[in-house]
């Protein structure tokens, strides 16, 4: 077995060292009958061109998006990563190292780990960020938890237009720990303003949770709503799930929001089916040892230099055990690096420019669905992403549309199974990986679906 | 031998600054294509022109040199011998990166139709099948995030199943050696922790744990093989135990590498378990993640599992049960009662992750798997019964050791600690052992070798550790500023957490002096 260095002769000579007759008696504590004494009934070991074969047959069953038009958005984007990013992720010494408990030979992780908060920190417009959490919408989940602890309070408002799977994780985490998840369903033709949740928000509440851009695409400035939070004692709290928007939109840090989180696939990441993706966690100065999480911090060494560790520690599960600010051991590393590597190829020029790329891609796609029949764009405003409401079933027209080679969008009935009213609604998202060939393609065939 | 160079660098020990202290405006590392004008619809929140999002701007050329110079400050498993203990720093195959990479897997959009990522579906599917078989469980939780989360997973299964029998128990015994994440998250569902104390030769102290048992016992979450490096050996009558008690036993699967294909956790009486996709299967730890925690679930608990996930039918249609079809995969699944206490993550969890491991298992099969699990172990009895007579192994004679052998500070010269030793293995040029942890013996020295280790790099790691061992027990006062030879010499961690500075600012500018 090519991954397994002992000969026969070293674990007999190993055996006779350690003074056991047999590799079975070293599993002597095993309790009568549990130790197997054959392989299980599964196949056998595989050379590493069968396996690629074998993995390869099973990729060639799907329909990649790089393989066909995709407008594909609702929580993941479909972005260009360079190829640096990818070449960076695989170097031995980030791809096989461990968190970086001994720091002394761990400065090449802990120094990215700095640049990676100080970027996310940027881009959200607030003073400090963590080392990332595992995607998106755990960062949602860990924000409300952390809301609650620095404001002593037991209740959240979720927005109606939060992604309803980060709205979903969100209760799931809240709901052994006595936390009251409050909020309006939301509707891609209703704005979903800080009006419609200034009532909500009274003097038990911990946090208020919106989404900018909401899961419907469309833009508010939560300014507002900031102030009213803060009348009542409570958090403002802005989830994002397209990173590269805050390129060309104001930043959440301006609206005076105090916990800023998100999903971080959109910089450096491959979509992968969902996952491993990273959660970006940002807040502000006064409330950092609240937060969840690793965090990295600037010291120096015996020596004088600078050098860099995790720090604030007390709050971690490994030092606090059940009084921890979170059970999150394990994060998103090495994503966190891809993220950070694909920013510091963009730098401020880049990411700019992307983020301006990406809006003009889906007003080109806007304009170009306007011009169909049967399709109206629901957004007043939008980054790149957008609702449209069809004047046949979205699910059955992604489907008509996947028969002709085009991944059209997300049906609203995908991420709401229980709302009818939302039946004829799609999401469309756009960016820079979408041609003008593409978009047209889409128009063409949503014509010839709805006709 | 001590002068100082003129740019602080030593050879290849290169100083490395931060992209913001590189970075110049008007620079950028990627050629895009000019936007065409278009009227905005961005609803009057356009970022001002003017004002600066703070991002450096630097070349490819730079950015690939940075990285690469940040990346040679780093130590891997690539780079040596990586022993942390409870952490399984085994070798991590390029094949797995490669087929997480191809077309067709990686390019997948979570939200596609169903009919577009059968490939996918089948995937999950087919490593679901693996676990389910490796473990003998009848149910898997495949999206979990970490092993963390897997907890969680399993502890949130455990208080579904208990609110469904209108019972309000809610203490959990945990092992005083236990990882910490394992209190955290039973308080995180609402449990208060319970600790057990351990017996001298290492378990679970079976009298205290029976002690403890009553009708507010929700269950146990104990590690097997546990964070002593040992087999629980009274494991199945704590599982007994906890069952007629009316608990549930969660079981703590990050040592099941030193089991797989050897030993069930079914076989054990385990409700619930979840296996670190990163140590067990080798995905790689990438400085801190992304790991993977599926988990499994005994049929008490397998209706209370997260949402999504994936069933076959009849017709080999893979799908994937979002909330909306689980009623009609419920009857199948789980006797017509499907009661899952939520979703997890944003998607179906770590995809990339389960390719690798995929990948992983295939390549070993279920005649390599076991050949792991004993490799595993025998590397870690040599290295217990290899270093014995030089530190001290508090449960050597505990019987054989799993895949990690223990060792305390026990006889170092006054004043000489763990932090040395792992301090002075840096210098050799080794990754030190996994160090206080467990919190049951002093000053703990954790050794993991895994099986992807030669013989010769073993014996190479013992001679430099029983020199370092020789030398803290001499008092030999250069072990104490040791690390001499690496990037960084030891780090002020109390300067860093007293006056945190968690991101890099502009500084400023100095006053001129009057």
């Amino acid at each position: 077995m090519r991954y397994l260095p002992l000969t026969q002769a070293d674990r007999a000579s190993m055996l006779e060292t350690i003074g056991a007759g047999s590799v079975d008696d070293l599993y002597c504590d095993v309790p009568e009958g549990a130790l197997l004494k054959e392989p299980v009934d599964l196949p056998h070991h595989l050379g590493e061109m069968q396996v690629e074969r074998d993995m390869a047959k099973l990729a060639a069953k799907n329909m990649g998006t790089a393989s066909a038009p995709s407008f594909l958005g609702a929580g993941a984007y479909r972005h260009h990563v360079p190829a640096t990013v990818d070449y960076i992720i695989q170097r031995g010494e980030f791809l096989t190292a461990y968190t970086p408990y001994q720091p002394e030979i761990a400065q090449g992780t802990l120094q990215y780990l700095f640049e990676f908060q100080t970027q996310v920190a940027s881009i959200t417009n607030m003073d400090v960020a963590n080392a990332s959490m595992w995607d998106g919408a755990t960062s949602c989940a860990e924000a409300v938890l952390m809301a609650c602890r620095a404001t002593r309070r037991k209740k959240a408002v979720l927005s109606g237009g939060l992604h309803p799977h980060y709205r979903e994780v969100t209760e799931t985490y809240c709901q052994y720990s006595d936390t009251q998840v409050a909020g309006r369903d939301g509707h891609p033709e209703h704005q979903a303003t800080a009006d419609e949740l200034d009532d909500l928000i009274d003097d038990q509440t911990a946090c208020v949770v919106v989404q900018y851009p909401d899961v419907f695409g469309r833009l508010d400035d939560h300014t507002k709503l900031a102030e009213a939070c803060h009348a009542k004692g409570a958090l403002l709290v802005v989830v994002f799930t397209e990173a590269v928007a805050f390129g060309a939109i104001k930043s959440p840090g301006s609206f005076g929001a105090d916990i800023v989180c998100g999903e971080g696939q959109s910089i450096g990441n491959a979509l992968g089916y969902g996952g491993p993706y990273v959660g970006l966690f940002a807040t502000t100065s006064k409330l950092v040892r609240q937060m969840p999480g690793r965090l990295c911090g600037e010291t120096v060494d015996q020596d004088g230099k600078r050098g860099f560790v995790l720090t604030l520690s007390t709050r971690e599960q490994h030092i606090r055990r059940e009084k921890a600010t979170s059970n999150i051991c394990t994060n998103s590393g090495l994503c966190s690096l891809a993220f950070t590597v694909h920013m510091s190829l963009l730098g401020e020029d880049g990411y700019r420019k992307l983020a301006a790329i990406n809006h003009e891609r889906a007003v080109k796609t806007a304009d170009a669905l306007e011009g169909v029949a049967g399709v109206e764009v629901v957004n007043d405003s939008f980054f790149n992403e957008f609702t449209v409401k069809l004047s046949k079933p979205a699910a059955e027209v992604v489907e008509a549309l996947v028969a002709r080679g085009i991944m059209g969008g997300v049906p609203l009935s995908r991420l709401y199974p229980n709302r009818d009213d939302l039946g004829a609604f799609m999401l469309v998202a756009a960016t820079e990986t979408n041609t003008d060939e593409d978009i047209a393609a889409l128009a063409a065939a949503l014509k010839e679906v709805l006709a | 031998m001590t002068f100082q160079t003129h740019t602080g660098n030593r050879g290849l020990v290169l100083e490395e600054k931060l992209i913001f202290e590189q970075g110049e405006a008007g620079r950028s590392g990627v050629d895009l294509p000019d936007p065409a004008p278009v009227k905005s619809r961005l609803g009057g929140l356009a970022r001002d022109e003017n004002s600066e999002i703070g991002l450096p701007g630097l070349s490819e050329p730079q950015v690939v040199r940075h990285f690469t110079r940040l990346s040679q400050k780093n130590f891997g498993i690539d780079s040596g011998f990586f022993p942390l203990g409870s952490c399984t720093m085994k070798h991590n195959p390029r094949l797995n990166e490669k087929v997480a990479r191809l077309p067709g897997i990686a390019d997948l959009h979570p939200m596609q139709p169903e009919s577009t990522v059968q490939g996918a579906l089948e995937l999950m599917d087919q490593c679901a099948h693996w676990l389910l078989v490796l473990t003998g469980m009848p149910a898997v939780a495949m999206s979990p995030a970490s092993g963390a989360q897997g907890e969680l997973c399993g502890m949130m299964a455990i208080r579904a199943a208990l609110d469904a029998r209108g019972e309000n128990r809610r203490r959990v015994l945990v092992p005083e050696s236990a990882h910490g994440t394992n209190p955290a998250t039973a308080a995180a569902c609402g449990f208060t922790v319970d600790s057990i104390p351990a017996t001298a030769d290492g378990r679970v102290d079976l009298a205290a744990f029976e002690a403890k048992l009553g009708d507010d016992v929700a269950g146990i979450m104990l590690t097997n093989p546990n964070t002593c490096g040992l087999f629980e050996r009274d494991v199945r009558k704590i599982a007994d135990l906890v069952h007629a008690a009316g608990g549930y036993f969660y079981c703590d699967g990050a040592n099941f590498n030193a089991i797989v294909g050897r030993v069930r956790p079914a076989d054990l009486g385990v409700d619930a378990m979840h296996i670190n996709l990163h140590k067990t299967f080798s995905t790689p730890h990438g400085g801190g993640g992304p790991g993977s925690g599926p988990v499994v679930l005994s049929e008490a608990l397998a209706a209370f599992g997260p949402l999504p996930y994936t069933a076959r039918t009849k017709d080999g249609v893979v799908h994937l049960v979002e909330e909306e079809q689980a009623d009609d995969f419920a009857e199948e699944h789980f006797g017509g009662k499907l009661q899952s206490f939520g979703r997890m993550t944003a998607f179906h969890g770590q995809m990339g992750m389960y390719t690798r491991a995929l990948a992983y298992m295939m390549s070993h099969g279920a005649d390599g798997l076991k050949q792991v699990a004993e490799d595993a172990v025998l590397n870690a009895n040599y290295m217990l019964r290899s270093l014995e007579d030089v530190l001290d192994a508090p449960f050597a004679d505990s019987g054989p050791c799993m895949h990690e052998a223990l060792f305390s500070d026990k006889g170092m010269a006054e004043g000489f600690s763990t932090l040395d030793i792992a301090k002075g293995l840096i210098d050799e040029g080794y990754h030190p052992m996994t160090v206080y942890f467990p919190l049951v013996v002093h000053g703990a020295m954790l050794v993991e070798p895994t099986e992807t280790e030669s013989k010769a790099a073993m014996d190479e790691f013992i001679g430099a550790l029983r020199s370092v061992a020789e030398r803290a027990k001499a008092g030999d006062e250069a072990l104490k500023s040791a690390p001499h030879h690496a990037p960084r010499r030891r780090l002020d961690e109390t300067q860093a957490a007293r006056k945190p500075v968690l991101v890099w600012k502009e500084p400023e500018l100095p006053v001129a002096a009057e």
